[in-house]
Parts: structure tokens; sequence; C-alpha cells
């Protein structure tokens, strides 16, 4: 989409508790479709991040191909972004996370690039509990190549030239469960006030946090018969709650029957309403069979699905030094001469 | 005729059965006599039960190649026992197992039969079959140890060095060589005519495999992430990364790790794991062989146009798939040097020996991170995972880690605009920024292709030339820094130059040697590094003909010299091996004299 955005701001832009306006967090122009759902879920990372007083400098974007892929360079411009190789964005996300554990890793995807070809670096970096956001932003299609069906498109979804679907789809959502992933979230690119608390939840996770982002392709599924396109999702949308994001030290306001409140790692909280009936997204089995019911009734759950929230990272696992490996000099990480004259010795 | 501290035994045995430990023992026993050893194992792609062979070549003359011509087989399976039998040199010896009688097919009237009831010993020593098994490895060391006159205190000594802790195990290893000693005492007349005699050539030279030695290298280089895939023969490169890391990078109170290691789902994500974490200001390297150098295509050439620094070694291979792929070659050469899609070419260096598996590996990443882009260290399989006695390892304890150009936080304060893709040094290389530098500064957007100076995405024509022109001038930056080739001789003395590399070294040196015995004096060169700098062309140029020794069908490393170097054809003569075997001398003798006559 070409438009000229003004550069100008209004002097009195509100800030946040570092200082820093919303326009700290925006990023360059997005070059998308005009009215793709990518957009909105730029926004909403910006805003969350605006919102938490996250340092734009402190956290790492990465992506790996597509149009989803391209979306790290529309926010936060302010830090450091990597537009890596088609499918292999959790590979690159490890190594950044393992060089510099005090960063904040954002990996974005599509559905192609987790689902089809990047499927197998996917589902390792969930098994590997990385302390990273994953998420995806899933429009059944592949944009960037004008609209063949991805893996995650429905079995029986009529694409834009009329042809069916004829596979079924793999939901990234019950898989990464499946896997382990001990944050695991389903949202609508259309419902930013779900989108965004959900965003703010998964970056203070610990661990792996998945969003899959339901997001349609404005260009290439948005017709009739597409169970991606705005209308079929809002007709089939059924959240498991109303998500709040209640920051460290913040009191916990409302407090009906069906309310939960979650303690996340570092002591801020989620407050879901309304909360969907025999759900609890800190019971595994009762996530599943939601999500089971949900397809077999054809309804797009979303929302918090499963969290878990004390897990250890990859980091933990592998009992990495606390200081950033990346940081470390030559006196820590050279044996230097007496123990290599050592080692000489013993292979006489 | 005598041969002292000269001559090749081979072991014949089923792998699986602990003959590896006791056929390595035998080798640095004569190492541990001052006398320069050569082993090699040749292993078949399996665990437990198939034909493998352990060889050591003893070389008075240091001479660390390849031999051909066996004298003496150490027969230990039946399943290999006429091919074994059948490649002993005329006048050599055969040593089997003669609880049973030799069969006659088996019989040649032209070899010395020393046959030795080895299970029959065994049978009647042991009830244990795991200890029959296991001594009759010894048994027959014991036996060598009498009739190659090896001193048996330094066998002794190797045992008590190897039981260190489990002392209660050295006594029946001693025993069973006694065993082996006090059958030859009885039945033959010893030493055999090929013996061992001490002697004080091997100095303060060490016996270690090349792998080791990479793991080693990393380790001192400052390498703190690991991602590999396992894949013979490069495995114990991070297997033995992760020992030495282990041992020196641990926090002994803690337990806390200076280091991260993360075996991959595969090679693409290796590699992708190490494009990360170098991207993110860490040292980081990947081990594989070519399969894996194939599937790290893609992200090689992301790292050379994103401009990444990378580690990569290549322990290269026969081929792909499975069973020829655990014999040696020099065959990756071509898909390194130009790996990946669109304008991609890679600096790849070229160890010989251990010390150059720990030298060039801590080199890599230095330049590696002055040129920020992937460097492929191109070892071999006989370099890897062979031991070679090799000059002993030696670090500078002035040496510091060249990080490259890397602008911190303070300088992006103090400057004007950050430009990632900038010259401005004129050497083609730009400065970089960690991710989380600074707060408003020097964050930028890395992409493959599409961008400019700024990292500002583009697609103008014009900006990607001129990208690809300051590539190109990093590259002429690349020949004066990577390491120069080392050359035998101050001035020339012949029209005749050879240029050898990596493990062909070995061969390389001693034919030169024995060419020269037959009046044939010849120029060399040994390659360190790609891209070739002046020196290398000149060479070339200063004779009128040159020989390219290497082990590959292909004649790859003459192709690139052709290629980079715009070398007339005619010029390089081919001098290939590559049946999977390390190239000897004889071989590299035979074809240069046959091209002389012809020429």
């Amino acid at each position: 989409m070409t438009y000229i955005r003004p550069t100008f701001r209004h002097p009195d832009l509100p800030k946040n508790k570092i200082n820093f306006t919303k326009k700290d967090y925006e990023g360059a122009l997005s070059t998308l479709c005009a009215g793709c759902g990518h957009d909105s879920i730029s926004g909403a990372i910006a805003q969350a991040c605006f919102e938490l007083s996250v340092e734009p400098h402190r956290i790492a974007k990465l992506s790996g191909i597509g149009c989803s892929s391209k979306t790290p360079a529309y926010f936060l411009g302010n830090s450091h972004g990597f537009n890596s190789v088609h499918g292999r964005m959790p590979s690159v996300a490890t190594g950044a996370y393992l060089a510099n554990r005090d960063l904040l890793y954002f990996g974005v995807s599509g559905d192609g690039d987790s689902a089809s070809i990047g499927m197998g670096q996917f589902v390792h970096a969930i098994r590997r509990n990385l302390n990273m956001v994953y998420l995806v932003m899933n429009n059944g299609c592949y944009g960037l190549t004008k609209g063949q069906d991805s893996a995650t498109a429905d079995n029986g979804s009529k694409s834009k030239a009329g042809s069916v679907n004829p596979f079924n789809a793999i939901d990234l959502v019950g898989l990464s469960m499946e896997l382990g992933a001990t944050f695991v979230a389903r949202s609508f690119s259309g419902d930013k006030a779900q989108l965004i608390p959900l965003i703010k939840a998964a970056i203070k996770h610990p661990g792996f946090a998945f969003i899959d982002v339901i997001s349609p392709c404005v260009t290439f599924n948005n017709n009739v018969g597409s169970t991606k396109s705005y209308d079929y999702v809002r007709e089939h949308i059924e959240a498991t709650s109303t998500v709040d994001f209640v920051p460290i030290m913040e009191e916990i306001t409302a407090n009906y029957e069906d309310s939960k409140e979650i303690t996340l790692h570092d002591g801020s909280a989620l407050q879901l309403q309304k909360l969907h009936q025999g759900w609890n997204p800190e019971d595994k089995l009762s996530a599943m069979i939601a999500l089971q019911n949900a397809k077999e009734k054809g309804e797009i759950l979303t929302g918090l699905v499963y969290i878990e929230p004390n897990t250890n990272a990859l980091h933990d696992v592998l009992q990495t030094a606390k200081t950033p490996l990346n940081t470390l000099k030559e006196d820590v990480l050279c044996p230097g001469i007496d123990a290599l004259e050592a080692l000489n010795e013993s292979l006489r | 005729m005598t041969q002292v501290n000269d001559f090749v035994v081979r072991f014949a045995n089923v792998n699986g059965t602990g003959s590896a430990s006791a056929n390595s023992m035998f080798a640095k026993a004569i190492f541990r006599m001052g006398v320069p050893v050569t082993p090699k194992n040749i292993f078949p792609s399996n665990i437990q039960g198939l034909p493998t062979w352990y060889e050591v070549r003893v070389s008075e003359k240091g001479y660390l190649g390849r031999r051909e011509g066996i004298d003496l087989m150490v027969s230990v399976n039946p399943q290999s026992m006429l091919k074994d039998v059948q490649s002993v040199r005329s006048g050599g010896y055969f040593m089997y197992d003669s609880t049973k009688p030799l069969h006659k097919e088996y019989i040649r009237e032209d070899i010395t039969y020393l046959g030795i009831p080895l299970m029959g010993i065994c049978m009647e020593q042991y009830t244990d079959p795991r200890q029959r098994q296991l001594f009759k490895n010894i048994i027959y060391v014991g036996a060598l140890s009498a009739l190659l006159d090896i001193e048996f205190a330094v066998l002794e000594q190797l045992l008590a060095e190897q039981f260190k802790g489990k002392e209660k195990l050295v006594a029946p290893n001693v025993q069973a060589l006694q065993l082996g000693v006090k059958y030859v005492q009885e039945n033959f007349t010893f030493p055999l005519e090929i013996r061992v005699e001490r002697r004080d050539l091997v100095g303060k030279r060490i016996l270690f495999d090349g792998n080791g030695a990479c793991g080693l290298g990393a380790v001192y280089a400052g390498a703190t992430v690991a991602a590999w895939y396992p894949i013979t023969p490069s495995t114990s490169v991070v297997e033995k990364f992760e020992k030495y890391a282990k041992k020196f990078r641990t926090d002994k109170e803690t337990g806390e790790k200076n280091f991260a290691i993360v075996q991959a789902e595969d090679e693409l994500a290796a590699i992708g794991m190490v494009i990360g974490a170098n991207w993110n200001g860490a040292r980081s390297f990947t081990a594989t062989s070519g399969p894996g150098v194939s599937l790290m295509n893609e992200f090689l050439g992301l790292g050379y146009f994103a401009e990444i620094p990378a580690v990569l070694i290549d322990v290269q291979r026969t081929g792909p798939s499975t069973g020829m792929p655990t014999r040696t070659q020099q065959s990756d050469i071509t898909i390194s040097a130009y790996a990946s899609h669109g304008d991609t070419k890679h600096v790849l260096l070229f160890p010989s020996n251990p010390k150059d598996c720990f030298e060039l590996t801590a080199d890599a990443f230095d330049l590696s991170e002055r040129l920020q882009t992937p460097i492929i260290v191109l070892t071999d399989l006989d370099l890897g995972m062979n031991d070679h006695m090799s000059e002993p390892f030696e670090w500078n304890p002035e040496r510091t880690y060249d990080r490259g150009k890397v602008y911190t936080a303070e300088d992006l304060e103090n400057m004007g605009r950050f430009g990632r893709y900038l010259d401005s040094d004129g050497d083609g290389i730009p400065y970089r920024t960690y991710p989380g530098t600074h707060p408003t500064k020097g964050s930028y957007f890395t992409r493959g292709t599409s961008r400019d100076e700024y990292a500002v995405y583009t697609e103008d024509s014009a900006v990607y030339v001129k990208n690809m022109q300051r590539l190109e001038k990093k590259w002429d930056t690349a020949k004066e820094i990577v390491p120069k080739p080392h050359f035998y001789q101050e001035k020339n003395m012949s029209p005749l130059g050879v240029i050898f590399f990596g493990t062909s070294t070995y061969s390389s040196e001693e034919a030169i040697d024995l060419l020269r015995e037959q009046d044939v004096v010849l120029d060399a060169m040994q390659l360190k590094a790609f891209p070739f700098n002046k020196d290398v062309e000149q060479f070339i140029e200063d004779h009128e003909i040159v020989f390219v020794i290497e082990q590959n069908r292909d004649a790859q490393m003459r192709s690139l010299l052709i290629n980079e170097l715009e070398i007339n054809p005619k010029k390089l003569i081919r001098v290939l091996n590559y049946d999977g075997m390390p190239i000897t001398a004889d071989k590299i003798v035979k074809e240069i004299s046959k091209n002389l006559v012809t020429n």
C-alpha cells in the first residue's frame, strides 16, 4: 500500500514509562496490499511493545520469507531485524538467542513459512523451548506467489479461482501444544482488543510463546467460499474468553464468576473473562478437547488456549552462563598456553 | 633383507570387537620409541560385524603418507582373509589365528606364515566370552612386540596410562600381552626381518586427530555457539569441542557454561543457528561433510550477501549415501568455493595436519569476522579421523581475537548516520552493529540483496550492481589476508612445478624426494587458502608445467585455478587419486613420470 505518511507528530504524544512515544515503535512504510490483515498485526505488535515499555533496541525481530516475513520492516524501526531464509527463521532465532539471552526475540512467520517449508524448524524450535514470541500470520495461502493454497487452508475451502482444496489443514495451534509449547494462543487480525494483551503476555512468557493469528489475504483469499476470509472468520469466531493483560503491581479489577487470573512468570497477570465452559488454559487436556470440539463444529477458537507460566527455556536446560555469550572475552574464553602445553604432553 | 623402522603393518579385524584400542596401542608404542608412525583406520559404514582394517606405516625417514605394499598382515577376520592374504607383498608376513588349520586357498609360497592359536589361547585362559574377544586383541599385540622388537616396558606404560583409575585392569592386560610374547618365544625365530629400533626422531611432536584439533582450535578461538548435525566423518569435531569446552569453560562452582551446543534437526538448521549467532555477535561454527554442505548452500549464499560471519568445518569424504563415505577424498572443493545461488564465492582454508587444523580453525574465526563472510575449513576423513604425528600445538599468549569492524554504542553516539553497507575504509568491508547496542542508533534490517548502503529496502538495479562491486572489492581484500601458500624452495630451480594441499601434502613431499632420486627436480607449492593470491599466480606463471595433486576425479582444484587465474588448462596436469584411500607417493611418482615421458 503506497501512501505518504505524515512525518508530523503531535508534540504531546503520550509517553510510556521509559519516555518513548508510539512513534518510537513504528517501522518503515508497509508495502503490503491495502487492507492486509498483516498490517493490523504489525500495529498490534508496536502497540504492545509501547504499552509494555520495552526498550525498542532490546528487541530482535526475525522472519523467514513471504508477505508475513516482510512485516518486521514495518514495526519497531529501532530494533535490529533479520529477514532470513524461507522457513528457516527458527534456526536463525535459535542461534541469535544462544548468542545473547538478554534480548527479546520476536519471530514472525507465515503459514507457508511455518507449516510447509519450515515445518521441521518450527517443531524443533518448540521442542527446544526457545524464549521467544513466535507469531504466525496465517492466511491459508501463498500471497507473494499469488494465491496458491497453503498447508493451513481448510479442506473444502474455495480459492479465488474457484478450485476447492482437497487436503486436510495443519492446525498449528493443536500441533504446538502436542509438541510441548508452553504458551499457545490464537487470535484474529481484526480483533486488536484481544491480540494486544495476548502479545504482551507472550512477551512476558519465559519460554516459547506461540500465537497463530488468522489474517485474511484481501487480494487472494478473501472470496466467498474461503474459510480464511474476513466474513467467514467473523461469522465462525468463538473466543475462549476475553483477555486482559495486567502489569505487575496493578490491581486486578473486574471479577466475575466466569473469570480466571493467571499469574505470569514475572508477576504480571492475565485476566480471562467470560471463560468458555469446560476450559482451563492451564490444563492441556481440557484445552485439547475444547479445540477438537470446536473443530468439529466448524468454529475458530481464539484467545489464550494453553499456558504453563513457569517453564525452563533452552538456556536453563543448557545451563548457559547468565552473562550473554556474545559479551565474553579472551580472558574467559581462551584456556591459555599452560593448558595447551599440558594437552600437548598428554598426546606424546 | 632387514628393514628397520621402515614397514607397513595392516590389521584385518571385525568392527565392534575392541580391536581399535589394541591397534592404536601398537602404533603409539612405536611412536613412544621415537620412531615416526602413521596409523590409519579403514572402516565400514557399520557398527558391528563388518570387516575393518587398521594400517600402520613405520617410517624412519618421517614420511607420513600412506604407502602401498603390506609387509605384515595381522589377520583376525575370516571374512576378508582371502583378500588379506593376497594383499601382502611378496616376501612379507601373514599372521593369523591358527586355532583351526588354514585352508589351502590361503597358502602362498612367497610369504611367511605366522600362525598363533589366538582363539585357542583365549578359550584356555578365559571363561567370559567378552574377555575372550578383547584379550585376543591384546595377545596379538604382545606377539607383535616380540616379533618386531617393540619394548615391552613401553606397552606396559601405555596400559598403565590407559587404565588410570581402573588399576585392576592393568595386570590382566599385561598378562595377555605376555601370553602373546610367550607363544612367539616358544614357536618362532624372532625378531623378524622387519623390526623397530629405538630412535629420537619424534622430538616434541604429538599424535592426534584432525577433528580433535579443529574442536580444540574452536575452543581457543573463543567459539561460544556450536550447532551441528551428526555426519561421518565430521562428528568428532563438535564432540571434541564439547569435551574441551566442558573442561575449560565450565564454572567449577555454579556449573554454568560459557558455551552452548545444539544438536540441530538437520544441517540446514545447524548453519542457520550459526548465522543467527554470528549475526548477534557470538563466535559460532558448525562441522559437517559433503551432504551437509549441499544442504547448507542456501544459507551460505545468504551469509555471503548479508555479510554475516560463519565458520564451517567440512570434513570431506567419498560422496553421498552410506558405504564409501567412510573413506576419504578431497572432493568438496567446487561446491564449497561456489556454494549457493547467485554470484557467490567463499573463502576456503586447507589444513594438512593436526597443527594446521588447530591454527586454521582459530584463524577462520578471525578471518570470518574481519571479512564478514562465511569461511569453510576443508579437511578430510583421513586427517579428521586418524591420528597423525604433528608438531605440537602453539598459541601466542598475546593473541587477541580480531572481531572485525563493529561499532560500539560510543562509536554510534559520536558519529553521523550509520550505514551498514557503506565502504568507509575503501577495502570493501563495511561496519556492523550487534543487536541491542544503542537505543536509537545503529539498528538495521538484515536482508539478502535488496537494500542500499544504509540497509534500506530498494530494488534499484544501480544500487544492486554497486553493492556487488563492493563485494568483489572485499574479495580482493580477502586475497591479501588469507594464509599465503607455502613454498618448499627459496628460489625456483625447475621448469616443473607441483601444487598440492591438505592431506595430499604427506605423499607429495615423499614423491618429490623419490623423483629427485631419479633426477627429476620439482618446485613445490602447498596451497593454504582460496582465494588465490598473487604468489599462487606467479608460481604457475614461472613454470612451464605444473602438476596439481588432489584426491578427487574431476581435478577440482585444477579447475578452480584455471577458472580464477585464467590459466591455460594445458599447463596444469592432473595427478589424481579417488579410490577412497589416501593418495600414495608411488601413485604420484607414477603419474608424474608418465607425463614426463609423454611431454
